[in-house]
Formats: structure tokens, C-alpha cells, sequence
């Protein structure tokens, strides 16, 4: 089938499936049910653990036609855009059938379990402990801005195992059971006063052997994978809202604001030649994984770019609309909320600073800058937030 | 959509790459634009003859290879990063415009004898080709041997540049590598090619589109000499690259650059593909690459340093092809006006 009637057919379905108005992680389960039903998740995921194995070609196809729709899948989104990858590249078999299938139709909510308190772009000087029990492992510690973790039935952990050894090289990944005992989680309220993020805590929580990714001590090395897989997701927009529910989009505005005035008009000019700029990247990048060459860090210009475009967006919104934008009934507040949400997507899956570091270092092969915490047991390291 | 270059497209990129820097190489460069011409005609001849570049969008029963603007766009990345002088890009305008019309006698003098030509607005013609006026403004007037008028009612009028009636004086520039010059008509007879609104509009388009793809390869050009730079000059005892301002910076260009490929890309598949798509993504194309390829142009001459400041570094003919470019078919308003007509803004 080619891509256009694999568009056709995308839109058409979800015309008759994404529901309006569809809240909750029940709804959301269901939701993923359906698509999986239908062949729409893991569309680019291998067959034989539950995907659809087409290319990056269909999945953006079908991302970009959920554009105009509401999906209620932000429960999912942190499974398929960063945890399901991870398990798909480094996995087991054995852990690819345990945990791969059951994600993309709906049954298990995964989160992402790095930042902590003293942890978050230097993600390595982490100090979640796990330690080796006789079947497996102890946890103990502390998360924070874990994203759906209050919905999550599984994470993917990344803790210390050895404190003797560089920050880098004492790091292991491993998927907890969230609702195992020990694990307790409390939802913080965002700026936006959503509560979409949690702080969890770890008291001797027990992960059986089996739940190890990778090799003991080379969790770095794995979590630059689910990284790599953040970014793409997040430019990719995985499991987000499209335009049509973002209200300071080019297609939303333009319907709200007077295009009379030569000065409004301009402005819009400049959020839609932004956007299309970033589509098109976007769309670039889907076809070169296509025709074989992953973008790799390339995907953290995308997500930078998407931070941007974003909060000019959202800025923009408010300053065309005027004093309406920030006081209003019931109904509206629109803008207000998407000026308030802005920040998290310039903050979360690593800063804009964190970005141009690296499309700086990986993407253009920069000289590094001089460190001094690479070398150093991580016992002898100052992190975290210090006097 | 093909946003990616093919293997045909990839092998075009690096012959005309590595033709331009044995031929054309940026000492050559300013050779060139010193010279009384600005630009050397044995270059131009070999562009033509070894490559065939004059010829490349001219159809095959013209004598050229019938290529599409997708394939323009690689070649004209190229001559825009080398900062080629002389009337490649006049040339491809003039191509451009006279495809819609089919003119045999000029399109295979374009791909065969290399001729080269340029489009002139502003004088008026008559309906037998007597044309008169002032063209205030055309790129290598001095260089074209065709001047094409584009008169509003009578359509094209090919003009030889050296008919009685036609005078030509050099403008200064801005821009060493790509002179100007005024042209006076009065009373210049020339030959009338019917011309079409709908031809004249894809025109317009395909000129905009053909524009951009030069200023990806100057915008390309610039960020990876100040790459080079970054990684081996050293301050306060680290390469400069290391410094997150300077690191940061050339990451923002970076983004810029990923951007404007893709852009130019969408903008050449649609030329050849998609002509309902072409003038919304011809506009953008202008829009954006006008902006990115000045900015970028612009700060990597910052990056420099003092060097980059010098009249003997060639930073400055980037800033200055990106500032000439950018206005080179109008004010940019004019085309961020377009583009909210064409979005019905
Ligand atoms: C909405 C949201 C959702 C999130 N979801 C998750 C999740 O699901 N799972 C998870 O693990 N984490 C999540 N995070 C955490 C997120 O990854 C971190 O907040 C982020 O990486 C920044 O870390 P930090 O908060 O510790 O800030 P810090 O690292 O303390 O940064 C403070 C400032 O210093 C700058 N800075 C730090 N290091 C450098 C450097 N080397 N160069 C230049 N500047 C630097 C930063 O850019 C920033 O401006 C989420 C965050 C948000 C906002």
C-alpha cells in the first residue's frame, strides 16, 4: 500500500474512533486496545513482539493525520516513546514477549524512573541505590517529575549499583513493578495545575533478576538509548495532542484574531513559516530512517526546535489575543493554559541547554568541554544542590 | 514527498563539488571579482561544456538533459556554497523563464552554446518587440548576451544586450561576487515570445525556489567554515568550540541549516511534483531562507573573530551574498505578504 492510501485509511479511521471528549486511563486503555485491534500501534515496531513492522514512513503518517484528533493516550506515552523502544533495542526475547505486547494493546502503563531531586540533566550522579539481593535486587531512593507514574504499573529504572566506580560506569537499568511493596507515589502539582508528574519513593523495594536490561553497571549506555528514543518521540509528538487541541497553534489562532490588521497577519506569517519549518524537518528525518540512516542525535535539534516553536507560540497567542487571554470564564482560559504548559516542553526529556550540548558535541563533533566528574569514584562527587 | 537527495541526485552534488573546488576555488573567487569582467569566462565554459550545468532543467529535445528542479536545487546549493561569480544564476532565471513558453532558438543556445541571459523588468515593449524604459536593477547585466524583458501585456522580449537603443551602466554592490547593473532602453528592438500569466506566476515561483537552494549552500557554506575554525582555535586554553556560547550558537545554525534543507527540499519536490503545493512552498522558501541564510552567514562571521572582520577573509562575501540575496527579489514583506494571501490570511 502506498503511503497515501496508508494515510487515507489512518484518517479514516480515526474519524470513526477517536472519540471526543475521551478522558481517564480507563479510556485510554481502551483506546489502545482499539488501535492495537486495528494495526495502529507499534506500527513501526517488529512484527514478531506485537508491532506492525512497516517503517518510520507509515508512523509518522499516522502521527501527523492523529494530528486533528483527540487520542487519549497520554498514559502511553512514555511506553511507546521512550520504556517500549528501550526494551525493543536492548531486551531480551524472553523480556521483549513479557512486557513489549501488553504495552502497545493497553495493559500496562510504563514510566521513566532517571531524575531525581540532585539528578536531572546530569542524570548520572544519581544516587537511587540498588543493591544485589539473593534472587535479585533491593531498591532504595528517591524519583522525582516521573511523569504518569501514578497511572504506571511498570518503570524503567536506572539506579546505582556502584558507588566505587565513575558516575557513568556504576549506573544499571531495570523495570520495577510499581505496584510492588515499597514503592510509594505522590503526584505533584505542576505549574499548569495539572498534577501529570510524581516524586516516588523506594524502601527496599525487591526486583527479581529476570527485570535486568542489559549488563550490570552499563545502565549508562542504555539509558542514552531511551534518551535518543525520548527526544525523536517527543519532536515526533508521540502520544501528544495534535494542533487541533492546542489553541495557540497557527490553525487555532487564525480563526480567533483579527487578520485585518496588517501587523496580526505578519505575526502569523512568521508562527506558520516556524511550523512548517519544523514539519518539515520532522518529516525530513522520517524519511531518511526510511531509506536506512537514523537520525540519532539529530532528534535533539527536533525536540529543541519543538520547545521553541512552542513556547513562541503559546507567548505569541497571548500577545495577539490581548487581555482576554488571561481572564476569562469558565469555558475559555485556552491560551492561559497553553502559555502555562509551554515550560514543560523546553524542561522535560532534557533543557534547551542540554540540547544544544549535544547537537554541539554528537551532531557537529564539537570539542567537549573540560569535566571534572568523569574520572572521580562516584563516592568522592559533589552533586545535587549544594551550599 | 522526497525530502532526501537520491544516489543520481548525491553523484550530481559531488561533481559539481569537486568541479567547483579545483575550478573555482574562493582564490579564484576573488580573482574573479577583481577582474573588469567580476568573472571568468573559462569557468563558465567549462561549467557548461564538462557538466552541462546551463543545460540541466532545458529539455532533451532542446539539447539539454531534461532534469528536474530537484536536481537544480543540488547543483545550485553547490555554485551558491562557492560563492560562484559570473551569470550561472542570472542565466538559470532567464531558463525558467522562458521553459513555459518552449523557445526553441534561446533554450538551445542556453544548453548548447552557453549562452548566457538574464530577466529584466521594469521597461515597457510594444507588440513588435520595440522595447523602452529603464531597468533599474538586473543581475549580470553586463554579463548576459540576452536581456529578457518581462513586459506585463506582451510577455517575454528577447533583446540581444547589444542592440542599438540599449545602454548599460555597472551598478556598486553590495555583493562583490554577483554584479548589477542599470539598463536603458530606448527604442531596443528584440523578438517577441508570447508569455502566459500562468507561465509568468510558476515563473516567479521557480525563480524563488531556484534562489533558496543557492542560499542553502551559502548558509551550509558558512556554518561548516566556522566549524572547521571552532575545533582548532584556541582561547584561554580551549578551543573556542568548547565554550557554550560558542557551542550553543553554532547549534541554533545547525538547526537553521536542518531546517532550510528541508524546506528547499519540499520546495524543489513540489516544482517538480506537486505544482499545486509549489507557491505556498516557494514563499516559505524565500521567506526562510532569506532570514537563515543572513543570519547564519552572519553570525559565523562573528565567530571569527577580528579575522573575520579583514577584507582578505572570505567571511565577509558570505554576509554579503546572504544580505544581497535576501533581497534580491524584494523586500522580504513582499513575500511574507504573498505567503499570508496565499494562506488566505
Ligand atoms: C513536564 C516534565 C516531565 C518530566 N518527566 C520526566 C519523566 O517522566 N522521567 C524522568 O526521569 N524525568 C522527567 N522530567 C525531568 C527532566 O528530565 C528534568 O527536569 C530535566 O532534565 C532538568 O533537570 P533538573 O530539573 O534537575 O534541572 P538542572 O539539571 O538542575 O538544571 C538547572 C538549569 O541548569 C542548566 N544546566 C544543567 N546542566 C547544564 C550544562 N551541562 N550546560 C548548560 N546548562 C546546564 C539547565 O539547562 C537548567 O537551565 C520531567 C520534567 C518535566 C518538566
Amino acid at each position: 500500500m502506498d503511503l497515501e492510501e496508508y494515510r487515507r485509511r489512518a484518517r479514516a479511521w480515526l474519524v470513526e474512533n477517536a472519540v471526543e471528549g475521551a478522558e481517564g486511563v480507563a479510556a485510554a486503555r481502551r483506546f489502545m486496545a482499539a488501535m492495537y485491534d486495528a494495526g495502529y500501534s507499534g506500527i513501526s515496531w517488529p512484527k514478531e513482539w506485537g508491532g506492525q513492522g512497516l517503517t518510520q514512513a507509515e508512523e509518522l503518517a499516522f502521527a501527523a493525520e492523529a494530528r486533528d484528533f483527540t487520542l487519549p493516550i497520554y498514559a502511553f506515552s512514555i511506553g511507546l516513546g521512550m520504556c517500549g523502544p528501550t526494551i525493543v533495542d536492548l531486551g531480551t526475547d524472553e523480556q521483549r514477549r513479557r512486557w513489549v505486547r501488553p504495552l502497545l494493546r493497553g495493559e500496562r502503563i510504563w514510566c521513566q524512573l532517571f531524575s531525581e531531586p540532585g539528578a536531572g540533566s546530569d542524570v548520572a550522579s544519581l544516587q537511587t541505590r540498588a543493591e544485589p539481593a539473593e534472587d535479585g535486587w533491593i531498591v532504595n531512593g528517591q524519583k522525582v517529575w516521573t511523569s504518569v507514574a501514578q497511572y504506571a504499573d511498570l518503570g524503567l529504572l536506572l539506579a546505582r549499583t556502584d558507588v566505587e566506580a565513575p558516575k557513568h560506569r556504576g549506573l544499571t537499568m531495570l523495570v520495577i513493578d510499581m505496584h510492588a511493596p515499597g514503592v510509594t507515589v505522590r503526584p505533584l502539582k505542576d505549574m499548569s495545575g495539572r498534577s501529570n508528574f510524581n516524586e516516588i519513593f523506594f524502601d527496599n523495594v525487591h526486583i527479581p533478576a529476570e527485570n535486568l536490561i542489559g549488563q550490570v553497571d552499563d545502565g549508562w549506555s542504555c539509558a542514552v538509548t531511551t534518551l535518543l528514543h525520548e527526544r525523536l518521540s517527543i519532536s515526533g509528538g508521540v502520544g501528544m495532542s495534535g494542533a487541533r487541541d492546542n489553541p495557540a497553534s497557527f490553525e487555532r489562532l487564525r480563526e480567533v484574531v483579527d487578520t485585518g490588521d496588517p501587523i496580526v497577519r505578519d505575526q502569523l506569517v512568521e508562527l506558520y513559516v516556524r511550523s512548517r519549518a519544523l514539519t518539515l524537518f520532522n518529516q525530513r528525518l522520517a524519511e531518511e530512517t526510511r531509506a536506512g540512516v537514523f537520525p540519532g542525535a539529530r532528534g535533539s535539534a527536533a525536540k529543541l526546535l519543538l520547545a521553541e516553536l512552542t513556547n513562541f507560540g503559546a507567548d505569541l497567542a497571548i500577545s495577539l489575543a490581548g487581555p482576554e487571554a488571561v481572564a476569562y470564564d469558565d469555558d475559555g482560559g485556552g491560551l492561559a493554559r497553553a502559555v502555562s504548559q509551554a515550560p514543560g516542553l523546553s524542561l522535560g526529556g532534557g533543557t534547551n541547554e542540554i540540547m544544544r550540548n549535544i547537537v554541539g558535541d554528537r551532531v557537529l563533533n564539537l570539542p567537549p568541554e573540560p569535566r571534572s566528574d568523569k574520572n572521580v569514584p562516584f563516592k568522592d562527587l559533589k552533586v545535587g544542590t549544594q551550599q | 514527498m522526497k525530502l532526501v537527495l537520491s544516489q543520481e541526485q548525491q553523484d550530481l552534488r559531488g561533481s559539481v563539488r569537486s568541479f567547483l573546488a579545483s575550478v573555482s576555488p574562493m582564490s579564484g573567487v576573488r580573482e574573479a571579482m577583481e577582474s573588469a569582467d567580476g568573472y571568468d569566462r573559462s569557468v563558465y565554459d567549462r561549467l557548461n561544456g564538462e557538466l552541462g550545468l546551463a543545460g540541466l532543467i532545458v529539455p532533451e529535445e532542446y539539447g539539454g538533459a531534461g532534469a528536474g528542479h530537484a536536481d537544480l536545487a543540488v547543483a545550485l546549493e553547490e555554485t551558491g556554497a562557492a560563492l560562484l561569480p559570473g551569470p550561472f544564476l542570472a542565466t538559470v532565471f532567464a531558463t525558467i523563464a522562458l521553459l513555459p513558453e518552449r523557445d526553441k532558438e534561446l533554450l538551445t543556445a542556453v544548453a548548447g552554446g552557453g549562452l548566457t541571459a538574464t530577466v529584466v523588468s521594469g521597461p515597457s515593449a510594444g507588440p513588435d518587440g520595440v522595447v523602452s524604459g529603464i531597468a533599474p536593477q538586473v543581475i549580470n547585466g553586463l554579463d548576459a548576451e540576452v536581456l529578457l524583458v518581462r513586459d506585463g501585456r506582451h510577455g517575454l522580449v528577447a533583446v540581444d544586450a547589444d542592440a542599438g537603443g540599449v545602454t548599460r551602466e555597472a551598478l556598486g554592490t553590495l555583493d562583490p561576487t554577483r554584479r548589477q547593473a542599470r539598463i536603458t532602453f530606448d527604442r531596443a528592438s528584440g523578438r517577441v515570445i508570447a508569455g502566459s500569466a500562468a507561465g509568468e506566476a510558476r515563473s516567479r515561483d521557480l525563480i524563488a525556489v531556484a534562489l533558496a537552494a543557492e542560499q542553502l549552500g551559502v548558509l551550509r557554506a558558512s556554518l561548516d567554515a566556522i566549524l572547521a575554525y571552532s575545533r582548532i582555535r584556541v582561547a584561554f586554553g580551549r578551543y573556542i568550540g568548547s565554550y557554550q556560547a560558542v557551542k550553543h550558537k553554532l547549534a541554533d545554525m545547525h538547526c537553521k541549516l536542518e531546517q532550510a534543507e528541508s524546506i528547499v527540499r519540499h520546495a524543489a519536490w513540489a516544482a517538480d511534483e506537486s505544482p499545486g503545493e509549489l507557491p505556498e512552498a516557494a514563499a516559505l522558501a524565500q521567506i526562510y531562507l532569506g532570514r537563515a541564510c543572513f543570519e547564519v552567514a552572519r553570525d559565523h562571521l562573528l565567530l571569527f573573530g577580528g579575522i573575520g572582520y579583514t577584507w582578505e577573509h572570505d567571511a565577509h562575501l558570505y554576509y554579503k551574498r546572504a544580505k544581497a540575496d535576501e533581497v534580491l527579489l524584494g523586500p522580504p514583506r513582499a513575500a511574507r505578504a504573498r505567503l499570508a494571501d496565499l494562506l488566505e490570511l
